[in-house]
C-alpha cells in the first residue's frame, strides 16, 4: 500500500516539477526502513516516522512493517539479493554475527562521521554498544530498541507470605516458591520453555554469573567457537528449575496451551515471572485492576558477583549498495532517533529502555521514572549497567544463532518431558548446536567476523 | 480402451502446449534446477559467495538423527490422516448418498470445512484443543495431566493429524459423493429388489465402481500429507514440543528461511521430492492393479 502510495505521490511530483518547471532538487529524497515490530508497537514507529518527516523538509522515509523480526530479517534477504533492498533494516539480537559477515551493510559508525554527524558513542551503554561493534569497538548498527530481562513479582502475594521484596537468590527464590504454594498459590512462578526463552534462561543466566555460553569468548574471537553451556553453571539452573516444575512450585505457560506467562502474571495466576522490560507496558495495561507489582533483577545463586545483564531486541543496519542522497537521509534519520527527546517518546510508549546515557539522564531529569506507569523500568538500566562488560558478558556472536536457540526449545521441552536427563538434553543441545556452528563456518570459509 | 487425439502436423501440438510448459518451467523445473544447485553447495544467505561441497549436505542430513525423526514421523502422520480423513469421508458420503430426508443439508455441511483455509482451521483446533481453557479442559479436570500438547509429543502429534484429518475429510467426501452419485440408481435398485441388504449392496455394487475414486484420494491424500501439513504445523506447534511434529515439510522451512541454511533446505527439498516420486511409482505400479475402470 504504501509502495502504491509512494509511486503515485513520485507520479504526481513528476508531472507538477514538469508543469511548474520546479527544480527536481526541491523533492525530499525518499528512502526505505523495514522494522520487524508489529501490533501496538508498529503504531509507535509510524508515528516516530511521521515525526521524523514532518521535522524537515530534505528527506522522506518511508516506514514498512514487516510482522516480525524473522520476516524482517528474510524479507530483506530475498529483497537484497534481487537488488531492491531498503536504506535501513531492523534486525534482532541473534541476527548480529550473521549481519557481519554478509558483507551487505554500511557500517553505521562510518556513515554517520561521512555524513557529518557527530555522535558520541561513549554516551551509549557499553553493555548495548559492544553487542553491534566489531571487536576494535566500531559500532555497525545503530542500537535501536533494547531491552534485558527482568524478574517481575507480585507484592500482594508476597506480602501474604510476610515479604516485602524480590527474591535476590535462587536459594531465596526457592524458599519463596515453597512459602506460595504453602499459601495456596497454584503457580507461585511461570516459565516457559521455547526457543525464545533462550533469551532469559540460558543467554542472561550466563551473563549475569558469568558464565560462557561458547568458546573463543562467546564466539567474539573467531568463526571456531563452539557451545559448551553443558560443563557451566547453567547446568544446575536447569536441573533447579526442573525439580521446581516436578515439584509444583513452577508452571509452564505459552500461547499454544492459551495463556502465556505475561497474560498470567497480569492476571494475577502466577506470582513471579521472567521476561523483557519491554512487556513493563503490557502487564501495566493489562493487568487485574488493583494488583500490585514490580521488577527486580533476575536472581543469581548465593555468591555470585553480579555481572552486566544482556542487551536484547533489535538494532537498525543501513544496507549498502543505495545511493550517496539516500545515505544522507538515513544518517539524518539514524541522527533524529539519537536525540534524547526522541528517546523519551520512544520509551514512554513502549518499555524499551533508552540506549544512551545522556537519553536515561533526560528521562530521569523528566521526572519519567517517578511517575506510577513507568516506575521500575530503571531496574533494567541498573542490571544492564551492573558491571562494566566482561569478555562473555559484552555479548553472543554465534553464527545462525536463531537455529541454536530453537535447538534450546527441542531440548527443554525433552527434558521436562523427562524423555531425557537434563545433562543428556544440554550435551545434546551443544552437539546439535555445534553442528550449526560448524556449518556457519564452513559457508563462511576463510571469512573473520569484523 | 484408448483414446488418442491426432494432429496431422506434430507443431500444432506443441504450440497448445507452450502456455502450460512455460508455467510448468516457470513455477517447477527452473526452481527445481536451482534447488539441486543449491544443495550441491553452501551458500551464503546474502548472496556474495557459495562453496561447491558435491553431496555433503545430503550425507549431513542422512546422518542427523532429527532429520530420521522427521522422516519417520511424517511417514506415520501420512499414513494416520489418510487412513481417518478417507475412511471417514467414504461412511459420511456412503450414508448422504442414501434417499435419506435433509441429506443436500447435509452435504452441504460436510463440504464446508474443505472450503476453509488451513490456517483458520488449525487455529480452531487450537482453541478446541487447548489444555487448560478449550475442550480437553474437561478431561484434564477429572484426569489431571493427560492432555498436555506442550509437553507430550504425542498430544500434540494428535492434535495436528486432528486438524489436518477434518479439512481432508471434506475434500475426499466430494469426491467419494461424486462417484456415488455416477453409480446407475438401477444397479441399486435391482440389487435390492433381489433382496440384499445395505452392507452387501455396498461391498458387492458401490466399492468395487469406487475403486479409481479410492485409487485417487489415496494418491492425493498421501502427497498433500506430505507437503500441505505445513500451515498447521506452523500454526499448532511449530514442529515441537521436542521436534515430535518437525514433519519433513516444516523442516525445511524452518532450516530454510528461520535458520537461513538455504543449502541444507534445498538437499532436503530434494530428498522429499523423490520420496514422493518413489510413493506415487509405486502406488501405480503396485495398487492401481487392483482399480477397476469402467
Amino acid at each position: 500500500m504504501s509502495k502504491l502510495k509512494n509511486y503515485i505521490s513520485a507520479a504526481a511530483a513528476g508531472v507538477m516539477s514538469v508543469a511548474l518547471a520546479m527544480p527536481a532538487a526541491a523533492a525530499p529524497v525518499k528512502f526505505d526502513f523495514w522494522f520487524g515490530l508489529s501490533g501496538d508497537l508498529e503504531r509507535v514507529v509510524q508515528t516516530l516516522c511521521k515525526n521524523f518527516n514532518d521535522s524537515q523538509k530534505d528527506y522522506e522515509v518511508s516506514c514498512v512493517s514487516q510482522g516480525n523480526y524473522d520476516a524482517a530479517l528474510q524479507n530483506t534477504i530475498a529483497a537484497f539479493r534481487a537488488g531492491k533492498q531498503p536504506a535501513i533494516v531492523q534486525v534482532y539480537d541473534a541476527g548480529t554475527a550473521t549481519m557481519m559477515l554478509s558483507g551487505a551493510y554500511y557500517p553505521a559508525g562510518k556513515l554517520m562521521s561521512e555524513n557529518g554527524y557527530k555522535i558520541d558513542w561513549n554516551d551509549y551503554f557499553p553493555g548495548i554498544a559492544r553487542y553491534y561493534a566489531t571487536s576494535k569497538g566500531e559500532l555497525l548498527s545503530f542500537p535501536f530498541n533494547s531491552s534485558t530481562a527482568l524478574l517481575y513479582w507480585n507484592k500482594d502475594s508476597f506480602a501474604k507470605i510476610g515479604k516485602t521484596a524480590a527474591p535476590k537468590t535462587w536459594e531465596e527464590a526457592a524458599e519463596d516458591m515453597k512459602a506460595l504454594k504453602g499459601a495456596g498459590y497454584d503457580c507461585p512462578m511461570a516459565i516457559n520453555i521455547s526457543g525464545n526463552e533462550s533469551w532469559q534462561l540460558m543467554e542472561q543466566f550466563s551473563a549475569i554469573h558469568n558464565q560462557p555460553i561458547a568458546t573463543k569468548n562467546n564466539g567474539y574471537d573467531g568463526l571456531d567457537a563452539r557451545l559448551e553451556v553443558n560443563k557451566t553453571k547453567f547446568v544446575k539452573y536447569v536441573t533447579d528449575l526442573k525439580s521446581w516444575y516436578d515439584q509444583g512450585l513452577i508452571k509452564i505457560k505459552s500461547k499454544d496451551l492459551g495463556q502465556d506467562m505475561v497474560q498470567a502474571f497480569a492476571a494475577g495466576d502466577c506470582q513471579m515471572i521472567m521476561t523483557s522490560v519491554g512487556d513493563h507496558g503490557t502487564v501495566g495495561k493489562t493487568q487485574k485492576a488493583g494488583m500490585n507489582w514490580d521488577v527486580a533483577e533476575l536472581p543469581v545463586y548465593a555468591g555470585t558477583e553480579r555481572k552486566n545483564s544482556l542487551v536484547g531486541g533489535a538494532s537498525l543496519w543501513v544496507l549498502s549498495g543505495k545511493s550517496a542522497d539516500e545515505y544522507k537521509g538515513a544518517a539524518a534519520f539514524l541522527n533524529f532517533i539519537h536525540d534524547p527527546k526522541t528517546a523519551l517518546f520512544w520509551s514512554t510508549n513502549t518499555g524499551y529502555i533508552p540506549v544512551t546515557n545522556s537519553g536515561f539522564e533526560f528521562m530521569k531529569s523528566s521526572g519519567f521514572y517517578d511517575k506510577a506507569p513507568y516506575k521500575g523500568r530503571e531496574v533494567a538500566i541498573a542490571s544492564l549497567t551492573a558491571s562494566e562488560p566482561t569478555q562473555i558478558t559484552r555479548g553472543i556472536r554465534l553464527g545462525n544463532f536463531t537455529q541454536i536457540r530453537a535447538e534450546f526449545g527441542n531440548q527443554m521441552q525433552a527434558i521436562f518431558a523427562n524423555k531425557v536427563s537434563v545433562q543428556e538434553g544440554i550435551d545434546n543441545l551443544a552437539k546439535n548446536g555445534n553442528a550449526v556452528l560448524e556449518r556457519f563456518e564452513a559457508t563462511y570459509k576463510g571469512k573473520q567476523l569484523p | 480402451m484408448e483414446k488418442r487425439v491426432t494432429f496431422n502436423k506434430w507443431s500444432v501440438g506443441i504450440l497448445f502446449a507452450v502456455p502450460q510448459l512455460l508455467l510448468i518451467f516457470t513455477f517447477f523445473y527452473w526452481p527445481a534446477g536451482q534447488a539441486i544447485f543449491w544443495s550441491l553447495t553452501l551458500q551464503q544467505p546474502w548472496g556474495g559467495g557459495n562453496i561447491w561441497v558435491g553431496l555433503d549436505n545430503f550425507r549431513s542430513i542422512l546422518a542427523n538423527s532429527d532429520y530420521w525423526n522427521s522422516v519417520t514421523i511424517s511417514i506415520a502422520f501420512a499414513a494416520i490422516s489418510t487412513a481417518i480423513s478417507m475412511v471417514v469421508a467414504l461412511i459420511l458420503a456412503a450414508l448422504t448418498d442414501r434417499q435419506l430426508r435433509g441429506s443436500k443439508i447435509y452435504r452441504v455441511v460436510l463440504i464446508w470445512p474443505y472450503g476453509i483455509a488451513a490456517p483458520a482451521s488449525a487455529m480452531a483446533f487450537r482453541f478446541i484443543l487447548a489444555p487448560e481453557a478449550g475442550f480437553m479442559s474437561i478431561v484434564n479436570h477429572y484426569w489431571p495431566g493427560f492432555w498436555d500438547p506442550g509437553l507430550d509429543g504425542n498430544a500434540a502429534m494428535a492434535s495436528v493429524i486432528a486438524a489436518f484429518s477434518w479439512k481432508y475429510i471434506g475434500y475426499s467426501f466430494i469426491f467419494f459423493l461424486a462417484a456415488f452419485q455416477a453409480i446407475p440408481r438401477s444397479l441399486i435398485e435391482a440389487a435390492a429388489i433381489d433382496g440384499s441388504g445395505v452392507l452387501r449392496r455396498f461391498r458387492d455394487i458401490q466399492f468395487p465402481l469406487i475403486t479409481p475414486t479410492i485409487f485417487f484420494l489415496l494418491v492425493i491424500n498421501i502427497t498433500e500429507s506430505f507437503q500441505d501439513s505445513f500451515g498447521i504445523v506452523d500454526i499448532m506447534t511449530s514442529g515441537g514440543p521436542h521436534n515430535s511434529t518437525n514433519l519433513m515439510v516444516y523442516k525445511i522451512y524452518s532450516d530454510g528461511f528461520k535458520g537461513l541454511d538455504f543449502s541444507g533446505a534445498a538437499a532436503q527439498s530434494i530428498i522429499l521430492m523423490l520420496l514422493i516420486v518413489l510413493l506415487t511409482i509405486f502406488q501405480f505400479r503396485f495398487i492401481e492393479k487392483r482399480v477397476h475402470y469402467r
